[in-house]
C-alpha cells in the first residue's frame, strides 16, 4: 500500500473546465501582422451568401488560459514517461526525445509534399533509407511506407493479395483469421471485400495445422496471422503454415504488431510470409500520442511487388531519388501524399540509434522482462496457456473470480498503485484476460514494483475483495457510467445560455 | 544501449528467477532454422551527436519552406504555427500516452478530444464530430463509405471534379472490390461543379454527392445551388470536402446549407506541412448519422461520485467489438494531431480564426488583382476564390517554377501532375504568412518570366 499512497497521479487535481468555459468576451490568444494590402470590397470578392459573419460559440481565451488549461489537462493523464505502462500488444516503450527533435528540423518539417523531386532529395533519401532498413529487418525485397497505421497497412496488404489473385484469374472469397486475432484483421479483410472465416486456436493457443489444411481451399485468398500471436506465443509451425497456403495458391499475411519480440532474431521473409505490416510506433518507439499518429509500412515478397501502392520511392544510379507513380498493376494510392513522413523520420532516427546490434537487444530484453514478470506472478495469477512466452504474457482472473473479483477490478485497482493496467479486453479466447507487456525499456526495479503490486492485489482479492471491486480510489475520477454515455450520447459542448 | 536500463547484473538475477541460464533459451519456441546467426546488415549504432549531424546533412538537401517563400498549396498549406502549440504537444503526459481505454487515468486526452469534437461541430455547423481520422483523403473515403452504409440499396456516388485528385484516387483504391461506382461531375466554365453534370448522373442508385469547397482549383462552391440541384433525390446525402480548413473561418458552414456530412483535412490548424503527414482528418455529421460514424467518439458522462467525466463511447460500431462487421477498420487515429488542432483552434478562437481567413482571402484577392494586369497570364475562372488561384500562362509550368525557384520562390503546384492537358497551368496559394512585399515580388517575377524571352 505504500506505493498506492505516494503515487496519486493527479497532484490533487480532479477536474478542469472545458476550454469553452474559460472563454471571456474580448480575450485574445494571438496576434497577426497588420493586413498590409489594400482591402477589397468584401461583397465583391466573397458574396454574402457564401460567407459567415462569425463563428458562434467559439472560444475567446488568452495564451495564458490556453497554456494553463492544457497543462492542467495533461496532469489528468498517465503516460509512459511517468512509469510502467504494460499494455499488452500495444508496446508502450520509452519514446526517445532525440527522435522528436529530428522530426522538427525545419528542413524536414517545412517541406511540402508536392515540391519538385529535385527540391526534396533529403526527404526522399530518408524514405529510401528507412525502406532499406525495413527490407533488411523483414527479409523481404520491397516495402511501402505509405500506410499510416497498422490497420491501414492490413488493408493495403489485403488489397494487394486481391489484385494478385484477380490477375491470376480468381480473386477468391475468404480470408482465414484465427480467433485470437486483433479486431482490425477481420475488419480490414471485410473492408477489402472479403468474407472472414474464423479458425479456432488449439490448446496451446496456436494454429492447428490439421484444421488449417482442411480449411484452405480454392476459395481462400489468404490467412492473416499474428506472429507471435496475441498470447505472446510464437507460431512454431509458421513454415508449415506457409507451405499449406502456398500449395493451394493462397497467401500468408502476417500482422506484425508484435515484431518487437523477434526483431533481429528472425525474419518474416524466411518464415514464408508474403506480406507483413509493422506498426512503427510499437517496435520502433514513435510516441502513441494518446491514440496516434502511427505508421504501418508493409513489406512484400517478390510476387506482390507489382501491386504496391503508388508512388514508390526509387534511387537512380547517380544516387538521386525519385517517386515512381507509373505502376500499371498497382492497387492505387492508399492516402494523399506520401504517408506519415514525420513518424517515419522518428522511426528511422530510432533504427539509426540502435543500429545492427541494438535492435536484436530490443527483442532479447523485451522477452526477458516479460518472462521475468511471468515467473514472478505465476503463483498469484492463473496462466491459461502454459506455452513459452515471448514479449508478453497472458494471465486470467480464474483464481480471483472465485471471490467475485474480475479482471476489470484488478485493472482499476492497479491504478491506485500508480501503474497503468495491462490489456484486459483481449485476447477474446481468454476469459478474464490480463495481457502484460513490459517492453525492454523497463528497469528491474520497476518490474519488481509492478509485480509486488500485482501480488498485493491478489492478496486483497482474498482478504478484502470490496476494496478491489470499488477501485480506483485515488484517480482524478472514479469508475464511469459508460452505459449512460452510450445511451444518451453527449458528443459536444452546448453553451447553456 | 541508453534506452535499455537493465545491467548485466540485473539480467543475471532475472534469468535466475526465471530458471534459465541464458537469454537465448527464451527463444527456443522459434525454430532454430529460422533464427539469424549474424546481426542484421544495418549501420552500427549512432550517438546523438552523430544522429543530429546525419539528419541535418540530409535535411540540408531539401529546399524547405524556411529557405524560400512558398506559394504551394493544393491540399497542404504553409500557415502560422503559434509557439505554444508544439510546446504543449511535447508534454510527455500527452505525447507518450496510449488510446484512452482506461478513462479514469486518461481524462486529459479524453477531454481534449471532446473539445476538438466541439470545435469541429462549431466550425462546420453539424452536430457529431469524429475523434479524428488519418487525413483528409481517408476522411473523404470514410465519409463516402459511411453514406453507402446508411443507404444500403444504392451503389453510386457522384464526386465533383473539384475534389482533390489524390482524394479521388484514394477513394478508387478503397472501393475497387466493393459494389460502389464512382462517377465524376464536371466543372462548369466558372470553375464550379456543374449542376447540369450532377443532374445528368442523378438517379435512384445515387447515395451521395461530394463537393469540395474551396475546390481543388481554389473556387468557392455554392452549397445552396448543389442542394437545390439534388433535392429531388430523396435520402441522398450531401458531403462537403474541405481540404483547406482555415477557410471555415470565413466561408458559410456546410451544415447551414443542407449538407449532412463535412470531412477534410485539418493541417491548416497549426500543423506543419512535414512532407505530407502526419495530418488530421476530420469527419462531422448530422446527428441522425451518429451511429454510422467510423472510428472513435468521446462522450460526456459521470463517475460513481457524480463528477462530470469523459469516456470513449458508442464503441459497438468499432472493430474491436464488431470485428468484420465494424463501421471501419480504424484503430489508431491521430489523437496528438487532433490535440494540436484543438490547441490552435482554442488559441485563435472566435476572432482569430476569422482574421486568419480574412487575411488569406484579402491577400489572395490582392495577388489576383496584380496578376490580372500581367500580359500572358490568364486566370481561367472568375468565380469567388478563398486563398488559391488557378493560373495559366504561355509558358510550361514546370519550367516556369524552376525559374521561380532560382529567384527563391516556390511558385506553385504545376497541374500537369494531375491533368495531362494542363502543361501550362498551376495553383498558387496565399496565406496569412505572406507580406505585401512577397506578393508584389511574386507578381513582378512572374511578369518578368512570362513576358521575357526564353
Amino acid at each position: 500500500m505504500a506505493r498506492a499512497e505516494k503515487s496519486s497521479v493527479t497532484q490533487g487535481l480532479t477536474r478542469e473546465s472545458l476550454i469553452f468555459q474559460h472563454s471571456r468576451t474580448g480575450r485574445r490568444g494571438y496576434r497577426l501582422p497588420e493586413m498590409d494590402v489594400e482591402e477589397a470590397n468584401l461583397d465583391e470578392i466573397l458574396p454574402a451568401g457564401l460567407r459567415r459573419e462569425s463563428i458562434e460559440g467559439e472560444c475567446e481565451v488568452s495564451e495564458v488560459d490556453v497554456i494553463r488549461h492544457f497543462t492542467r489537462l495533461s496532469k489528468l493523464n498517465v503516460s509512459i514517461d511517468g512509469g510502467l505502462y504494460p499494455l499488452g500488444s500495444c508496446t508502450m516503450k520509452h519514446n526517445p526525445r532525440i527522435n522528436e527533435e529530428m522530426a522538427r528540423i525545419p528542413g524536414l518539417a517545412l517541406t511540402h509534399p508536392l515540391q519538385a523531386e529535385r527540391q526534396v532529395q533529403g526527404s526522399l533519401e530518408i524514405l529510401w533509407t528507412l525502406e532499406q532498413s525495413l527490407r533488411e529487418i523483414f527479409g523481404l525485397p520491397k516495402v511501402t511506407l505509405q500506410p499510416v497505421a497498422g490497420a491501414h497497412g492490413e488493408l493495403t496488404g489485403i488489397l494487394m493479395i486481391h489484385k494478385a489473385l484477380e490477375k491470376s484469374g480468381n480473386p477468391r472469397k475468404y480470408i482465414l483469421i484465427p480467433d485470437s486475432a486483433h479486431g482490425t484483421n477481420p475488419a480490414s479483410a471485410a473492408f477489402a471485400g472479403y468474407d472472414v472465416r474464423e479458425l479456432k486456436s488449439n490448446s496451446r493457443g496456436t494454429l492447428d495445422l490439421d484444421l488449417l489444411e482442411k480449411e484452405v481451399d480454392e476459395d481462400v485468398a489468404a490467412l492473416m496471422i499474428t506472429v507471435p500471436n496475441t498470447l505472446g506465443v510464437f507460431e512454431s509451425g509458421i513454415r508449415e503454415i506457409a507451405d499449406i497456403l502456398h500449395r493451394k495458391g493462397a497467401y500468408l499475411y502476417c500482422d506484425g504488431a508484435n515484431l518487437n519480440s523477434f526483431v533481429g532474431i528472425a525474419r518474416p521473409g524466411e518464415m514464408g510470409i508474403d506480406v507483413i505490416h509493422s506498426n512503427l510506433h510499437k517496435t520502433f518507439s514513435t510516441p502513441h500520442g494518446g491514440g496516434g499518429p502511427g505508421a504501418g509500412p508493409v513489406g512484400v515478397a517478390e510476387s506482390l511487388i507489382p501491386y504496391l501502392p503508388t508512388p514508390t520511392v526509387e534511387r537512380r544510379d547517380d544516387g538521386t531519388f525519385w517517386l515512381d507513380a507509373d505502376r500499371p498493376e498497382s492497387i492505387g494510392r492508399m492516402r494523399a501524399f506520401y504517408g506519415n513522413f514525420g513518424v517515419l523520420v522518428r522511426a528511422l532516427a530510432y533504427i539509426r540509434t540502435m543500429g545492427d546490434s541494438g535492435l536484436r537487444r530490443v527483442a532479447e530484453i523485451a522477452v526477458l522482462n516479460a518472462n521475468y514478470i511471468r515467473a514472478r506472478l505465476r503463483d498469484s495469477y492463473h496462466l491459461p496457456y502454459d506455452a513459452p512466452s515471448l514479449h508478453e504474457v497472458v494471465f486470467s482472473d480464474k483464481w480471483q473470480s472465485k471471490h467475485d473479483v474480475h479482471t476489470l477490478d484488478i485493472a482499476k485497482r492497479l491504478m491506485d498503485f500508480g501503474f497503468h493496467p495491462p490489456t484486459i479486453y483481449f485476447p477474446l479466447i481468454v476469459s478474464g484476460a490480463l495481457m502484460i507487456e513490459p517492453t525492454e525499456t523497463e528497469p528491474k526495479e520497476e518490474l519488481d514494483a509492478f509485480c509486488d503490486a500485482m501480488i498485493a492485489i491478489a492478496k486483497e482479492c482474498e482478504e478484502n475483495p470490496e476494496l478491489v471491486k470499488t477501485a480506483p480510489h485515488t484517480t482524478p475520477v472514479r469508475r464511469l457510467d459508460e452505459a449512460r454515455a452510450a445511451r444518451q450520447p453527449i458528443l459536444s459542448w452546448q453553451n447553456p445560455v | 544501449m541508453r534506452f535499455i536500463p537493465n545491467s548485466s547484473e540485473d539480467i543475471r538475477e532475472m534469468l535466475k528467477t526465471i530458471g534459465k541460464s541464458s537469454i537465448n533459451e527464451l527463444f527456443e519456441s522459434i525454430p532454430a532454422e529460422l533464427r539469424l546467426d549474424a546481426p542484421l546488415d544495418l549501420p552500427p549504432p549512432m550517438s546523438e551527436i552523430e544522429l543530429r549531424r546525419w539528419f541535418r546533412g540530409v535535411a540540408d538537401r531539401n529546399l524547405s519552406g524556411d529557405k524560400a517563400v512558398s506559394f504551394l498549396g493544393a491540399g497542404v498549406y504553409h500557415h502560422y504555427q503559434p509557439a505554444c502549440v508544439d510546446q504543449l504537444l511535447l508534454r510527455g503526459e500527452f505525447l507518450t500516452a496510449y488510446t484512452p481505454y482506461q478513462p479514469e487515468i486518461s481524462q486529459g486526452t479524453l477531454q481534449t478530444i471532446f473539445e476538438y469534437q466541439t470545435h469541429q461541430s462549431l466550425l462546420t455547423g453539424l452536430e457529431v464530430a469524429n475523434a479524428s481520422l488519418y487525413d483528409g483523403s481517408t476522411a473523404f473515403v470514410e465519409a463516402v463509405l459511411m453514406t453507402s452504409r446508411v443507404r444500403r440499396n444504392t451503389s453510386k456516388v457522384i464526386v465533383s471534379r473539384g475534389v482533390h485528385p489524390e482524394y479521388v484516387e484514394t477513394l478508387r483504391t478503397y472501393v475497387q472490390n466493393l459494389d460502389i461506382e464512382v462517377v465524376m461531375a464536371d466543372l462548369d466554365d466558372e470553375g464550379r461543379t456543374s449542376l447540369e453534370s450532377i443532374a445528368a448522373h442523378l438517379d435512384e442508385a445515387v447515395f451521395a454527392v461530394a463537393v469540395q469547397s474551396p475546390n481543388f482549383f481554389g473556387v468557392v462552391e455554392d452549397y445552396d445551388a448543389v442542394r437545390q440541384a439534388t433535392e429531388q433525390q430523396e435520402g441522398l446525402i450531401r458531403i462537403a470536402v474541405i481540404a483547406e480548413a482555415s477557410s471555415l473561418g470565413i466561408l458559410s458552414p456546410p451544415g447551414a446549407h443542407g449538407f449532412q456530412i463535412a470531412c477534410g483535412e485539418g493541417q491548416a490548424w497549426g500543423i506543419a506541412p512535414q512532407f505530407g503527414g502526419p495530418f488530421v482528418g476530420f469527419l462531422v455529421a448530422a446527428d441522425e448519422l451518429k451511429r454510422h460514424m467510423p472510428g472513435r467518439l468521446v462522450g460526456e458522462t459521470v463517475d460513481v461520485d457524480g463528477r462530470r467525466a469523459w469516456v470513449l463511447t458508442l464503441a459497438s460500431r468499432e472493430q474491436h467489438i464488431r470485428r468484420g462487421k465494424a463501421t471501419s477498420n480504424i484503430c489508431t487515429n491521430q489523437a496528438l494531431i487532433a490535440l494540436a488542432a484543438n490547441i490552435y483552434l482554442s488559441l485563435m478562437g472566435k476572432d482569430g480564426l476569422r482574421e486568419v481567413a480574412m487575411q488569406c482571402l484579402g491577400k489572395a484577392a490582392y495577388l489576383r488583382r496584380r496578376l490580372e494586369r500581367i500580359e500572358g497570364v490568364e486566370m481561367p475562372y472568375s468565380s469567388p476564390i478563398y486563398n488559391e488561384i488557378f493560373v495559366r500562362t504561355s509558358k510550361n509550368a514546370d519550367s516556369l517554377m524552376e525559374a521561380m525557384e532560382k529567384r527563391g520562390i516556390l511558385g506553385g503546384v504545376p497541374l500537369a501532375r494531375y491533368f495531362d492537358e494542363e502543361k501550362n497551368g498551376f495553383l498558387v496559394a496565399v496565406t496569412e504568412l505572406h507580406t505585401r512585399a512577397d506578393l508584389d515580388r511574386y507578381a513582378d517575377e512572374l511578369e518578368a518570366l512570362v513576358g521575357g524571352a526564353e
